[in-house]
């Protein structure tokens, strides 16, 4: 059965504005300490390097690293630096900013499984000199694209975005 | 129904900052040291609690953020918000029902973290009648401490020797961020917050983490031979709904939850058959408060009793030997954690200094902080 429409009318800004309410803007602010494992890995990353770990039980290479392997329960001590290259694992194609306004040229954040960690593992970033978002396919080899070093501050920011890697 | 104890406890000593770890190597060595101390494997536990609250963490759905670093990937982990103890009765009645052996309660705080703790405190006052008076949102603890002392005849020294009372038994507690040794006076003198409540008299926060494992019976007797500590009682209450009907002078939250809790462990004359106390008291007029509403002074002024020596190690009932929210530091939902913690050393004569001679029951009293009416008591005892 077709749902039955029933028509209002539009509400104008000022009726929004005259109904009573009332307004307050949090200000929360933190500062979390990164620690040892993430410390380290953006230490790394200040230094133009991707490092990883890998957990001496299960044998797995994971990034971003962590001082403890969730699966096996044990700590994790053996650093490791991983390429700067990797897979597509899965993406998106963004036209609407953090704080909702419409962007022209889309964002594309992407899965990116690192080369040399294990298969499924990745790390979060954003896809860039990509020609036609059309183009971006599940698979695709990339590359980081960094910061110049003195820019870099030890963040996952460093490193601007993944660019397609040439075949 | 099974009988719930304590399997294993893990903690990492609370201090002021801990910038050399994140909040998951914290709660890494608080759990792997808990499976430890119970004697299993994390592989082991049925069910996981995390108490926290998202504001206090800047990550919401924080039970997300917590399964790596306990061992509680694959398992089922959910949030309790309110208080450590909340999260212990949580897990004590999953496992009640039979259809869990071994549960997990995880509390920790990062308080170093947060750098605006005011105005984390002041998201959870009414934004429509409290948030406009634009004083520190402690200015409640002011309003409450003064109906405290007016109706129960209690003066500033005294809620200033509560402070001192905790802070210096936090010197034989190596787990405490905070341990002191000063006068009533110097309390007094501290900078004023709310009057009468002053910055002596608010407990200072701290980093920490702890873990505590609780089990069936029967897992517990199959690893415990000898001596293990069991959860006989359970309450937990929220009372005035909102501010325009709170009554001002009485902990009725605790008073409830004590109450069901007694009840529950076939208590009925608390103040000869409790051991020793472990109470909240995030501000130091809340010990006394709690003393009370925990019904352990028969009626008598608990500021004459703690004058008296009442409530110290050599008294007949001690309270906040562990030296509590005051001495051991202020750690949001895991502070009452803490005092399960040296609650259950004292009752496996494990505490070393403060170590009481032969305790066998105990009262845990938690609240969960302003502007809350509401908190939870749980009675330990050994076999
Ligand atoms: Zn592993």
């Amino acid at each position: 059965m077709e749902p039955k429409v029933i028509r209002g009318r539009d509400l104008k800004r000022d009726e929004f504005e005259k109904a009573l309410k009332v307004e307050y803007h949090p200000e929360a602010r933190y500062a979390w300490d990164a620690g040892y494992a993430v410390g380290k890995f953006l230490e790394g990353l200040k230094q133009g390097k991707i490092l990883g770990v890998r957990c001496r039980r299960c044998r797995r290479i994971l990034v971003p690293p962590r001082a403890f392997c969730e699966l096996c329960f044990v700590p994790i001590d053996e650093w490791l630096e991983l390429k700067d290259t990797g897979t597509v694992n899965t993406f998106s194609i963004s036209y609407v900013s953090m704080d909702v306004k419409r962007l022209e040229e889309p964002e594309i954040p992407a899965v990116i499984e690192i080369d040399g960690a294990s298969p499924g593992v990745g790390i979060l970033h954003k896809l860039g000199e990509v020609d036609d978002p059309k183009n971006v396919k599940i698979g695709m080899k990339v590359k980081a694209v960094w910061k110049p070093e003195k820019e870099r501050t030890g963040a996952i920011t460093d490193i601007l975005y993944f660019k397609p890697l040439e075949e | 129904m099974s009988k719930v104890g304590i399997l294993g406890i893990g903690i990492v000593p609370a201090r002021a900052l801990s910038s050399d770890v994140s909040y998951r190597e914290l709660i890494f060595e608080a759990a792997v040291k808990a499976y430890e101390d119970a004697g299993i494997e994390p592989f082991d536990v049925d069910t996981f609690v995390s108490v926290s609250e998202d504001f206090n963490e800047g990550v919401s759905i924080f039970d997300e953020y917590v399964p790596d670093q306990l061992g509680a990937v694959l398992k089922p982990v959910h949030t309790i918000s309110g208080d450590g103890l909340y999260g212990v009765i949580s897990v004590a009645m999953q496992i009640m029902t039979g259809m869990f052996r071994i549960g997990v309660v995880e509390a920790h705080s990062k308080a170093s973290n947060v750098l605006n703790h005011l105005k984390i405190l002041e998201l959870a006052l009414d934004p429509v009648y409290l948030r406009h008076t634009g004083v520190d949102p402690r200015f409640l603890a002011g309003l409450e401490m003064r109906a405290y002392m007016e109706a129960s005849g209690i003066d500033a020294e005294s809620v200033a020797r509560a402070a001192t009372h905790q802070r210096t038994n936090a010197i034989w507690n190596p787990l405490a961020a905070y341990p002191g040794k000063f006068s009533p006076d110097d309390v007094l003198l501290t900078e004023v917050v709310a009057e009468p409540l002053t910055e002596g008299m608010v407990a200072q926060p701290a980093d920490g983490a702890v873990v505590v494992v609780l089990a069936s019976e029967d897992v517990i007797r199959s690893q415990k031979k000898n001596q293990a500590v069991w959860i006989e009682g359970m309450g937990f209450y929220t009372s005035e709904p909102s501010f325009d009907t709170w009554v001002w002078e009485r902990a009725t939250y605790a008073e409830l939850s004590a109450r069901k809790a007694y009840e529950m462990a076939g208590i009925s004359c608390p103040s000869k058959e409790i051991s020793f106390a472990e109470v909240d008291s995030r501000y130091a007029y809340k010990m006394l408060q709690h003393i009370e509403a925990c019904a352990l002074t028969d009626g008598r002024n608990p500021a004459q009793l703690l004058r008296d020596g009442f409530f110290s190690k050599e008294g007949t009932l001690p309270v906040n030997l562990s030296g509590a929210h005051m001495g051991i530091g202020m750690m949001e939902e895991a502070t009452a954690l803490y005092q399960l913690a040296f609650a259950a050393d004292q009752l496996l004569g494990r505490a070393g200094r403060m170590q009481l001679s032969d305790p066998y029951r105990c009262i845990i009293q938690s609240w969960r902080g302003l502007p809350t009416r509401s908190g939870a008591t749980c009675i330990l005892s050994r076999d």
